[in-house]
């Protein structure tokens, strides 16, 4: 064992599927390398069930990279746990102490239900894509870029909205379970563009009514979302969905 | 516009429009009540609750402003039980405190203490200048009506823990409802929250001190 490895005590919420009622189970795990990921964690933890004959934990994780944002986990109180700006994959072990009891649970949320343990269905967000989170591809070639000049600080917040990797934090913070930091940047990112006017009236329309139609809570304008947000996409996004929605309900 | 007010940001815009116009009634109340400070006997005062009492814009108003305060309360219920539908199964761990303000989490709390502070506040002054003919027929004045009703130590404790209330459902509601009518700048957002910060200290502080000075005889 070198120095600085930690033993630590992990409750863990298991279900078996959307029916069943689930709960906390209790499970240690030894000697854990300050170094690893959290979800290298969980993988040593899985080996153990799985040399015991046990079922292994569900979790969801795809690049372990932070840019898919497949790996929600709601660890000890908060998105992706302790640390700000960072997906669980990029939480390493070293932001616990050794004797540490750490509560890890799936996104909560109606629109977000449990498939197994700790992974959810996120599929409402695709709806909510589907609705309008495209827009229309001129055919033929590209025109000259200096026919379109962009602002640079228009380029950049269109840029910083895109940013959102779709993980669902906001909504698993939220404490009204709103989506609207989600629903806010993808609308962001093609109202701020001179190639998004063309649905954007629209877009603002059918995604805020599909956000709505699945369930998820209203925005108090807290700013949790915000905070635990792992690429920092900004509350100004929400205040200009707001804008867009009314202008578009105006016209 | 039924959809749009049946949508969830419909009914953010509504609550910031309702808020700001409760919001816009605490300054003329706040400006008027200010008027025992003269301590001349409260002349000033009641010569403004008169004024108050006839005007038909007041009146008229004074309609709007139940409609506002009902329609603000009706849509903090709708929201709030649509918000715990959204979520049916509670986190067993949840660190609010890590990303976000208790008030800003309490704003249901918050109103409903206020509401209970209105319905007795509304009893004292309301009731009694609107609906029974005590100050009309000249046997009362609202200033004396106000120096009876904060001999009670237990009132004034009351008026001064609802003004605490007040202040911290400003703090978080003044700045929302920009946010919520779309109102994010970079120049004019830490403006509103300065204003917003300073609004929710100095109005609720002036209120709470009208039954403490009334209390102490400093005002007669």
């Amino acid at each position: 064992m070198s120095t600085g490895n930690m033993n630590l005590t992990l409750k863990i919420w298991r279900q078996k599927n959307g029916k069943e009622a689930g709960n906390l189970v209790s499970y240690q795990v030894k000697d854990i390398s300050p170094d690893m990921s959290f979800l290298e964690m969980i993988d040593v933890l899985n080996e153990q069930l799985i040399n015991k004959g046990d079922e292994s934990i569900a979790f969801d994780h795809d690049c372990r990279e932070g840019i898919c944002g497949m790996c929600s986990m709601f660890i000890n109180g908060r998105a992706h746990g302790p640390k700000e700006g960072i997906t669980t994959c990029q939480l390493h072990m070293r932001s616990f102490k050794d004797g540490d009891t750490i509560v890890v649970e799936p996104w909560r949320a109606a629109s977000f239900p449990v498939i197994k343990d700790l992974t959810v269905d996120r599929s409402a967000f695709d709806r909510i894509i589907a609705k309008g989170g495209y827009i229309s591809v001129n055919t033929g070639n590209a025109q000259d870029a200096n026919n379109i000049p962009i602002p640079k600080t228009e380029a950049d917040a269109a840029f910083n909205a895109a940013a959102c990797i779709g993980c669902g934090a906001c909504v698993a913070t939220c404490k009204n379970s709103s989506a609207m930091l989600f629903v806010a940047a993808k609308i962001s990112q093609f109202a701020l563009l001179p190639q998004g006017q063309v649905e954007r009236e629209t877009r603002a329309l059918n995604m805020v009514n599909q956000m709505d139609e699945e369930g998820f809570g209203n925005c108090t304008n807290t700013g949790a979302c915000e905070v635990e947000c792992p690429k920092g996409i900004s509350l100004e996004n929400i205040a200009r969905m707001n804008r867009e929605f009314y202008l578009a309900n105006i016209k | 516009m039924a959809n749009f007010l049946q949508s969830s940001i419909g009914k953010k815009v509504l609550m910031s429009i309702t808020g700001l116009f409760l919001i816009s009634f605490l300054v003329v109340h706040c400006f008027l009540n200010s008027f025992i400070f003269f301590n001349d006997g409260g002349v000033m005062f009641n010569e403004g609750a008169e004024f108050m009492a006839h005007n038909p814009i007041i009146r008229t108003m004074e309609i709007v402003l139940f409609i506002g305060i009902i329609l603000h309360i009706v849509q903090a219920l709708i929201l709030t039980l649509q918000n715990q539908k959204a979520r049916p199964i509670k986190y067993a761990v949840q660190n609010g405190a890590a990303n976000s303000k208790w008030y800003s989490r309490s704003m249901g709390l918050l109103g409903t203490l206020i509401l209970m502070f209105l319905i007795i506040h509304l009893k004292h002054f309301w009731y009694v200048s609107r609906l029974t003919d005590e100050i009309t027929s000249g046997e009362e004045t609202l200033f004396g009506e106000m120096i009876e009703v904060f001999e009670n130590p237990m009132i004034v404790l009351l008026y001064v823990l609802a003004m605490f209330s007040l202040g911290y459902h400003l703090l978080h509601g003044f700045q929302s409802a920009f946010q919520s009518l779309g109102l994010n700048h970079k120049k004019y957002s830490p403006l509103i929250a300065a204003i917003g910060f300073w609004f929710s200290i100095i109005v609720p502080f002036i209120f709470a001190m009208m039954p403490i000075s009334i209390y102490f005889g400093l005002i007669k």
